[in-house]
């Protein structure tokens, strides 16, 4: 695993020197905030934890070139998720998708809210039917 | 029980997690997506002579080798003696993707350190590469001969990793997942 | 030499460290006065050994001793002394000879402040503290050795990692520390209670001040970090939610929750067990923190160093600390239930809410930390979770957090009349919606409903916060005025008030645009004109850079020259991007230079940031309102007071 670890550092190191980028630039605002947005939700796989936006290294470059093929193509957001997860898996996405099992993950801010807010009826019950005052500090 | 037990439960359960994520092994290590699905076509011109294309459909019939490598990658030098001892001891066909490189001194690397390729595809711009969701090179891909891709290796080869990973897969047809 | 006696001097740290655990618990069990008084003596000891232990390893550092393995791993003899200093707790080993001085430290803070405290009580807190400080000098000790000696001795070392070679860098990690360690004096207290079963309204009092200074030197940390990454990452975000940085939120977000219900547990006495449980998990979460960052289980852009065994051996610790607090607090937890009631509309209801809501903040940020590695374990799958997540998550709880928190601050403990209420009320809450419409149109031009929202809870946490503070000012001299502790408050919510307004516009309208440039062109970015006047070299003490010189104009008229550059650290061969920022309160420009792209043409990251400087300014008016809450005088009279009869 070490070694691992080597190899990738060495990697990193080696074709980091490859960088090669100035931004994509589409003639549609629209397309350009679509581009810069999904640039910076997918996750650059030769990186620790980055996006392809924020890594200089060649696959991140490779990357951003054929999303933009496919932003001018007229892919959709969901078609461009879904040859980056043909290719390298759910973990390319650092937004999961709302669909599939990977929806939950979406729900569980709402489902924690409703349960806070579920437990602190039941406190509040149960203090309401307590006698209000005892003596208090000073 | 009291529901102050309940903190306790839950933090051993988290315990016993991480207990469990600390034993799994490297976080970076990402599992192949193809594996047990076809090949990726691709058609691409060869290293050694751009007239000639090499792809996919050529590799049937076989378990093959599909190593991504490149000259700019250190560890692909590192494993590329164990790719010519492979090569000289016919035990497998290995194809090559030389990834985003520049032609002349992949040609050149080869002529001074030996070709195991039957053929390398030329992937100037990492078109291919990210078909085959390649990341990182060193990569060896293993085909089994209706084209399926059985494992994916990543990092340099070597015969610990070939007996482990490579052998008991062509042999027994697959056995370990 | 140097070294052994460092190395000698932890060892004897650990012998004092194991004489303040036992000797106080087992003197206070017995009620032996003098073995509790050993407690104070060995943690003053204690804290002197690990002080002689870190100055040796700085010395070390400082005369460039590449026999000791970690300093030829992490200095180098052209490295400028301030790094050699901040190389100490720049990897694995030597920051955590930082943690374990700072846990001594506050240790021996304890140890003379406590004078006000019950002499059992205090000696089991020193015990407590005790223990935790065995658990990571052996883990020093037997896994993370800072001075192991390396033969033979290189002739250079391996260099300061270039990303820590940065002034806010060198204190970030010490501030950071000494909140996260900090809470583990809270921790302390609260098993000291549960060891003896007793907890009143003055276990409260003596907490809060202690959980209130971790906490400020956690939200300074914290946002030195931000600041860091902001500039020195060289890509113009503050927050990235990467396991590092979760990892020193989740202690931040508990802490906070923590300092709320202490001030309901000091009030009314209520919510006993509830504080109990917030006060251990603030120091677990810290644990864990610890345990995230060092073990390797989670991919993050800065980790240490990883390494399994050192990963088993804080997961045990973990473990021990943690399921022993909780069995106590099991055991322990169920007699403190009080018998006192409140409305649903009283001060109590509110800090309740903040309570709830800020254990889901945590519980969000735990899950979308932990959730990938689960999904691995469960199904063999990977997935990520990353930024586009945690800004819609953490937003579920926070935002009701931060409209409820204008209204806790107005409303009466026990229970609050709802008339009085609105009429206190109603005009901030108009106030801030017609600001939250007014901001954005008038000094951005644009406005939209996520706008509304966040310029209007800014505008309401600011209104609410000054209204008690600007009355106290207007009232007559002569009259109570307003307390230390509730100025605090409002000084807290005032900077909370500053972030959100910060981090509200920054997102809406911060613009990023990369571009080609060449010396002589110009590119209007967000009505600025960038112009590329020329590249030159530099060389630094250990680095060569290359430096960009660029003009940035306004309507024609010079705003500044800024110089980013591109830095290639000699040793390890590394590119830094060292960005050129044009910094103000109303606005950052922000030029990261990026690769050479043709003959005479480079990339650059061309950045307009508004306000962003609010979100820092925010986390240092928190601070400040820490500090301000911390002088009231009833912690040093109720100290004075409990020490009377002693």
């Amino acid at each position: 695993m070490k070694r691992l670890v080597a190899v990738i550092a060495t990697l990193l190191l080696v074709s980091s020197a490859f960088a090669i980028d100035d931004g994509v630039r589409f003639d549609d605002p629209e397309m350009q905030a679509r581009y810069e947005k999904l640039i910076s939700e997918v996750r650059c796989l030769q990186c620790q934890n980055q996006s392809i936006k924020d890594s200089n290294v060649s696959l991140a470059a490779d990357l951003r070139r054929e999303i933009a093929r496919m932003i001018t193509e007229g892919q959709t957001d969901e078609d461009i998720a879904e040859f980056l997860v043909v290719r390298y898996g759910e973990f390319a996405l650092y937004s999961p998708r709302k669909t599939g099992k990977t929806l939950i993950l979406w729900l569980v801010p709402f489902l924690l809210v409703l349960f806070g807010g579920y437990a602190l009826m039941r406190v509040l019950k149960h203090r309401m039917s307590l006698p209000m005052d005892s003596d208090t500090e000073q | 029980m009291n529901r102050f037990v309940w903190p306790l439960i839950a933090v051993m359960a988290l315990l016993v997690f991480l207990v469990m994520g600390l034993r799994h092994g490297d976080p970076r290590a990402l599992p192949s997506p193809f594996i047990g699905k076809p090949a990726p076509q691709f058609e691409l011109p060869t290293l050694k002579n751009p007239e000639v294309t090499i792809g996919t459909n050529k590799m049937a019939g076989n378990f093959a080798l599909v190593n991504v490598w490149a000259t700019w990658c250190v560890m692909c030098r590192a494993e590329h003696p164990f790719l010519l001892e492979l090569a000289a001891n016919k035990a497998i066909p290995i194809y090559g993707i030389n990834w985003r490189d520049s032609r002349l001194e992949a040609i050149r690397w080869l002529e001074d350190l030996g070709d195991p390729y039957l053929a390398s595809a030329y992937d100037e711009d990492g078109r291919v590469g990210i078909d085959w969701g390649v990341y990182g090179a060193p990569e060896t891909f293993l085909v089994d001969p209706d084209g399926t891709v059985v494992y994916k290796h990543l990092g340099p080869l070597d015969p610990v990793v070939w007996q482990r990973e490579f052998v008991s897969r062509m042999s027994g047809g697959g056995q370990t997942e | 030499m140097i070294p052994e006696i460092g190395q000698f001097a932890l060892i004897l740290a650990l012998a004092l460290a194991v004489c303040q655990t036992i000797i106080p618990l087992v003197g206070a069990h017995r009620g032996d006065a003098a073995m509790m008084a050993v407690g104070r003596t060995a943690a003053t000891g204690h804290f002197l050994f690990v002080a002689v232990s870190f100055a040796c390893l700085t010395y070390a550092f400082l005369v460039s001793d590449f026999s000791v393995l970690y300093v030829a791993n992490h200095s180098q003899l052209a490295l400028p002394t301030l790094y050699k200093v901040s190389a100490v707790w720049g990897a694995h080993e030597g920051s955590l000879l930082l943690w374990i001085l700072i846990l001594a430290a506050w240790t021996l803070a304890v140890a003379r402040f406590s004078s006000g405290l019950p002499v059992a009580f205090a000696a089991r807190v020193i015990g407590v503290l005790g223990f935790l400080s065995i658990g990571f000098l052996l883990f020093a000790l037997l896994t993370s050795n800072p001075f192991d000696r390396l033969v033979p001795a290189p002739a250079d070392g391996g260099d300061l990692n270039p990303l820590l070679q940065d002034p806010g860098l060198a204190i970030h990690p010490p501030l950071l520390y000494v909140g996260y360690v900090g809470f583990s004096v809270a921790f302390a207290f609260a098993i000291a209670a549960m060891i003896s079963g007793d907890l009143d309204q003055k276990w409260a009092r003596w907490t809060r001040p202690w959980t209130t200074v971790a906490w400020m030197f956690l939200t300074l940390g914290i946002a030195l970090g931000s600041w860091w990454a902001y500039y020195e990452l060289g890509w113009g975000g503050w927050w990235f939610w990467d396991a590092v940085e979760n990892a020193s939120f989740m202690p931040w977000l508990i802490g906070t929750a923590l300092i709320h219900s202490l001030a309901v547990t000091e009030k009314r006495g209520l919510f006993k067990s509830w504080t109990l449980l917030l006060a251990i998990t603030a120091f677990s979460l810290s644990l864990l923190g610890t345990f995230l960052v060092r073990s390797g289980i989670i991919v993050s852009v800065h980790a240490f160093a990883t390494d399994p065994t050192r990963g088993f051996f804080i997961l045990s610790f973990l473990a021990i600390v943690v399921i022993g607090a909780l069995v106590l607090y099991a055991w322990r937890a169920p007699a403190l239930d009080s018998d006192v009631g409140f409305s649903p509309l009283s001060r109590e209801t509110f800090l309740l809410l903040n309570n709830v809501l800020l254990v889901v903040a945590t519980a969000l940020v735990l899950i979308g930390t932990l959730a990938p590695l689960v999904v691995e374990m469960m199904s063999g799958g990977k997935i990520s979770i990353g930024p586009p997540w945690f800004n819609v998550a953490f937003l579920v709880p926070m935002l009701p957090l931060v409209i409820l928190l204008g209204m806790g601050m107005h409303t009466a403990w026990r229970t609050q009349n709802a008339d009085a209420w609105w009429r206190v009320l109603r005009i901030p809450a108009i106030a801030a919606i017609v600001l939250g419409v007014i901001i954005p149109l008038l000094f951005y031009g644009r406005v939209s409903l996520m706008l509304v929202v966040g310029c209007g809870a800014a505008a309401w946490i600011v209104i609410s916060a000054l209204i008690q503070p600007v009355r106290s000012l207007l009232r007559q001299k002569g009259t109570a005025g307003i307390t230390r502790s509730a100025l605090g408050m409002s000084v807290a919510h005032l900077g909370m008030g500053l972030f959100v307004i910060g981090v509200t516009i920054v997102s809406a309208f911060g613009v990023e645009s990369d571009q080609a440039l060449q010396p002589g062109e110009s590119i209007e970015v967000a009505g600025f004109e960038f112009h590329l006047v020329g590249l030159s070299n530099v060389q630094g003490p250990n680095f060569s850079a290359i430096e960009a010189e660029i003009e940035i104009r306004d309507d024609g008229k010079l705003v500044d020259t800024i110089r980013p550059q591109k830095r290639q650290y000699l040793v390890q061969k590394s590119w830094m991007t060292e960005a050129g920022i044009r910094a103000g309160l109303d606005k950052d420009l922000f030029v990261a230079l990026g690769d050479q792209l043709g003959q005479n043409s480079w990339s650059v990251r061309i950045q307009y940031k508004p306000l962003i400087r609010f979100i820092w300014l925010g986390a240092l008016v928190m601070a400040i309102g820490g500090l301000i809450a911390i002088s009231d005088r009833r912690y040093r009279a109720g100290s004075r007071a409990a020490e009377a009869p002693a």
